[in-house]
């Protein structure tokens, strides 16, 4: 005589059951409460980017801010050099008095990170390999909090910006919605905000419109454009007397007496000394105020400058300006990005998906509960209970882990569906097979699991394999999928396999007594 | 309701060299196509920019916008298509531009300003290196799965059905990349999702029979391979065919429902379901018998294995006994 009986597989499916619908109600309903399934940009609408670092150019940055400190030092000390010269790979110097050697050394050894190379006076500086990664590295960390950082302050709804590999960064941007937005987003992400300040070669400035940029490097300089007129071109010093790096605050002010937006900046308290001491001994000289490689102005210096403010004047929109005093002040990229892929989303194409795809799945989803009723009868039904069990604990997963929800991950979901339902046929065939030998009903349940759990396992686990290579190889979308794909699998394994047989073990006592028709779809022979 | 009868077995076997002359026909026909039309690339992996324009309350004057598109320097090789509705088009083209001031969605909303009334609503703009990337990344996936799949099986079942079913893999990957190319399919990502599920698909059906040949090997009054072969497969087909149609059911309103956006990672899906369906009857079970595996050596080995076992139990249950 069986008796109905509560196993700990019920209590595991009924757990489950009551898991799968606290966690994925908040995902459909309206409220604000708990944790969601976040729609990717496919759905949603927005703008998905992925960006590269330029990381060789943080290198030559990082050898030319060392030249630029080099230069202060060996101004200071009173150190003769003949010539001091950055390229991409290092610092070349040559002492003009064999004097100077020993404190030169001293200088020298206090920088960190570089190789000193000597030839008599002639010294050869270079970033040693550890460095060059570090900068590398420190470039793109840089840049995902640079770009974090502006996006913030431009007051989009949930931005995400993410490291991706060595030297990649993906942003997302939800709810943009039209190309003019688009296009701020971009400018602004890709500004690389580089504020120098330079001393303009007074020398040969004269004839800076006729010289090309070898010639300009033969003495040193750098040639850049005026910003409002492209043609005219200003020769300054290549090592920059500071750079962005020393800005504190930026903020757009007005000019009293043209009333056009400017920006006035601050610098740290070694910028100001820097500053100071440059405009103190450069009086009647010109100053170059670099931005992003363009001349905006070059004020003559009237006096020394303490304090450490500047402006940028430049003739901006209040817009232009408002964006590059946040490019500003959430600092340069160190290193300039590349845009390598570019996706954009209309609100009404997500939405459309969305739609469509709801449509699919409980369309899909009706037709194989329908099927397995047919087939199995109510052996069908407690599958198909577990299959609903199955979906919600889905959602509920993907929402406790933030998992994205694509548009792929919704064919996912659907195919999750089809192929659940895969344990409960394997189960219940090898249940009728055992009922078509004619052995007792509790019997056949017991043994049918039995025999059915390594053709299970083994299918299943080869699936979350395939999964996984999915996830570690694929990108964006492709990830979701495997996402939804793994959760599904490995839910399905609660549902259908201890689930479905914690009900039959619960109702075996019916099972016993009722038809064998009605519960497995199948005539036995009496007697 | 029940479709077959539990008790018949039927000589699948028997017809395994007409079946094979109808996968040889379609392997081969593929890897022609394959190197003859080949595939479609779309922009995730070849690179370039996609935009999709969809017009209000009419269809897209396709022939103006062609017109507009052959007068520019840099668009004229742009291949514009009709997409799902005649309201809706894709403009695609191979170039992209580094610079992030480029912004091709703006610059196609101003060319087609007087055209009628549309959205844009989407821009897809890939740069070379990561389309190449992105391909070289989706054929590690495929065969990183390949490989840890063959020492899954290897470990589980035996080397010769590891071999089987890889074989069976490739010839399913094979053919669907074959019909990818013969409907001119684009091959994006999506794409890439759905031939990996075929090959998950196709491998669960492979699984559970070779999971049932294993059983049988041990129970079946057979002593030849194909026999038990046929037996086994006769056992799992209602569940084959069952699995079968649920998971065609759901791609198949994925296709009818779905969308445009998934059309054709749904028509992958159907076609690989069937083909992997086939292939795991009609080519992964008899490959075992070309492996030359062999019931009788099976049986002895499995023998042995259970004798190991007793021994160890035996050794064990009179170790413990010592020690009482």
């Amino acid at each position: 005589m069986m008796r109905s009986r509560i196993t700990y597989r019920l209590i595991v499916f009924i757990l489950a059951f009551a898991f799968g619908i606290l966690f994925s109600m908040p995902s459909f309903t309206d409220s604000q409460n708990g944790k969601k399934v976040s729609l990717g940009l496919d759905l949603q609408g927005g703008l998905y980017m992925l960006l590269s670092v330029q990381t060789e150019s943080a290198i030559i940055s990082k050898i030319k801010t060392i030249a630029s400190a080099i230069k202060y030092d060996t101004d200071k000390n009173d150190i003769l050099v003949d010539r001091l010269k950055a390229d991409e790979n290092g610092i070349n110097i040559s002492l003009l008095d064999g004097d100077d050697a020993k404190r030169l050394d001293e200088i020298l050894t206090k920088i960190s990170g570089v190789e000193v190379q000597k030839d008599g006076l002639n010294y050869r500086v270079l970033l040693t390999p550890q460095e060059k990664i570090d900068t590398s590295k420190y470039a793109v960390d840089q840049a995902v909090e640079t770009i974090r950082n502006r996006l913030d302050q431009f007051g989009l709804a949930e931005p995400t910006v993410i490291k991706q590999g060595e030297d990649k960064i993906l942003v997302e941007l939800p709810g943009i919605k039209s190309a003019a937005d688009e296009q701020r987003a971009m400018d602004l992400i890709a500004k690389s905000a580089h504020l120098q300040l330079m001393a303009v070669d007074e020398k040969r400035q004269d004839i800076a419109q006729t010289m090309n940029e070898d010639e300009a490097a033969a003495y040193g300089d750098l040639l850049l454009s005026d910003a409002k007129n492209p043609r005219y071109k200003y020769l300054v010093n290549e090592i920059p007397i500071l750079d962005g790096s020393m800005l504190v605050d930026a903020r757009v002010a007005f000019d009293n007496q043209t009333n056009m937006p400017i920006i006035n900046f601050t610098l740290n308290a070694q910028g100001a000394a820097k500053f100071g001491d440059f405009t103190g001994a450069n009086v009647g000289k010109r100053l170059a105020i670099v931005l992003d490689n363009r001349v905006y102005s070059a004020p003559s210096i009237n006096e020394r400058i303490g304090g450490g403010s500047g402006q940028i004047s430049g003739g901006f929109s209040i817009e232009e300006a408002r964006d590059i005093a946040i490019a500003l002040r959430s600092g340069a990229l160190i290193a300039p990005v590349n845009l390598e892929e570019k996706r954009s989303i209309g609100p009404s194409l997500g939405q459309q998906s969305i739609d469509q795809s709801m449509v699919a799945l409980s369309l899909g989803a009706v037709l194989v509960l329908l099927f397995m009723v047919l087939v199995y009868g109510l052996a069908g039904v407690l599958a198909n209970i577990a299959l609903v069990v199955n979906i919600l604990l889905l959602i509920a997963v993907m929402a406790l882990f933030g998992a994205t929800l694509t548009l792929p991950g919704m064919a996912g979901i659907l195919l999750t569906i089809g192929m659940a339902v895969d344990a409960n046929v394997i189960i219940n065939e090898r249940i009728r097979e055992l009922l078509k030998e004619g052995h007792n009903i509790h019997t056949c349940i017991q043994k049918g699991y039995q025999n059915a759990m390594s053709a299970i396992v083994d299918s299943n686990l080869t699936t979350l394999i395939t999964s996984a290579a999915l996830y570690a190889y694929g990108t964006g979308p492709v990830k979701g999928f495997a996402v939804t794909m793994s959760i599904g699998i490995i839910a399905s394994m609660l549902t259908a396999i201890l689930g479905t047989h914690g009900m039959f073990e619960f109702l075996s006592r019916k099972i016993e007594r009722g038809s064998s028709v009605l519960w497995f779809g199948y005539r036995i022979k009496r007697g | 309701m029940q479709i077959f009868d539990k008790g018949k077995i039927y000589n699948f076997m028997g017809i395994r060299w007409v079946m094979f002359a109808i996968s040889a026909t379609l392997f081969f026909g593929s890897i022609a196509l394959l190197f003859t039309k080949g595939l479609n690339y779309g922009i995730d992996f070849a690179g370039g920019t996609l935009i999709q324009v969809k017009y209000h309350d009419k269809d897209a004057p396709i022939d103006l916008i062609r017109d507009k598109f052959a007068s520019n320097e840099i668009l004229k090789n742009a291949s514009i298509t009709e997409f799902g509705s005649a309201s809706e088009i894709t403009i695609r083209y191979t170039t992209t531009s580094d610079s992030l001031g480029n912004n091709p969605g703006a610059f196609v909303a101003d060319m087609l300003k007087d055209s009628g009334e549309f959205e844009i609503r989407r821009v897809d703009v890939v740069g070379p290196k990561i389309g190449s990337e992105l391909r070289e990344k989706g054929i590690m996936a495929v065969i990183v799965s390949l490989v840890l799949i063959l020492i899954y099986i290897g470990v589980r079942f035996e080397w010769r059905f590891a071999l089987a079913a890889i074989f069976s893999e490739i010839h399913d990957v094979v053919i669907v990349l074959g019909a990818i190319s013969l409907l001119s399919i684009d091959v994006n990502l999506d794409t890439l999702a759905a031939i990996l599920t075929v090959l998950g698909y196709s491998l669960n059906d492979t699984i559970i029979i070779f999971d049932r040949i294993r059983e049988r090997v041990k129970e079946s009054k057979f002593i030849e391979l194909f026999g038990v072969i046929n037996e086994s497969v006769s056992l799992t087909l209602s569940r084959t065919l069952m699995t079968s149609v649920t998971t065609l059911l759901a791609v198949i309103t994925l296709f009818f429902y779905g969308g445009d956006m998934i059309h054709g990672f749904s028509i992958i899906m159907i076609i690989g379901i069937l083909i992997g369906t086939i292939s795991s009857v009609f080519i992964a079970a008899p490959m075992l018998s070309w492996f030359r595996f062999s019931v009788e050596e099976y049986r002895a080995l499995m023998v042995a294995k259970e004798l190991r076992k007793k021994e160890k139990e035996k050794i064990r249950a009179m170790y413990e006994k010592g020690r009482l």
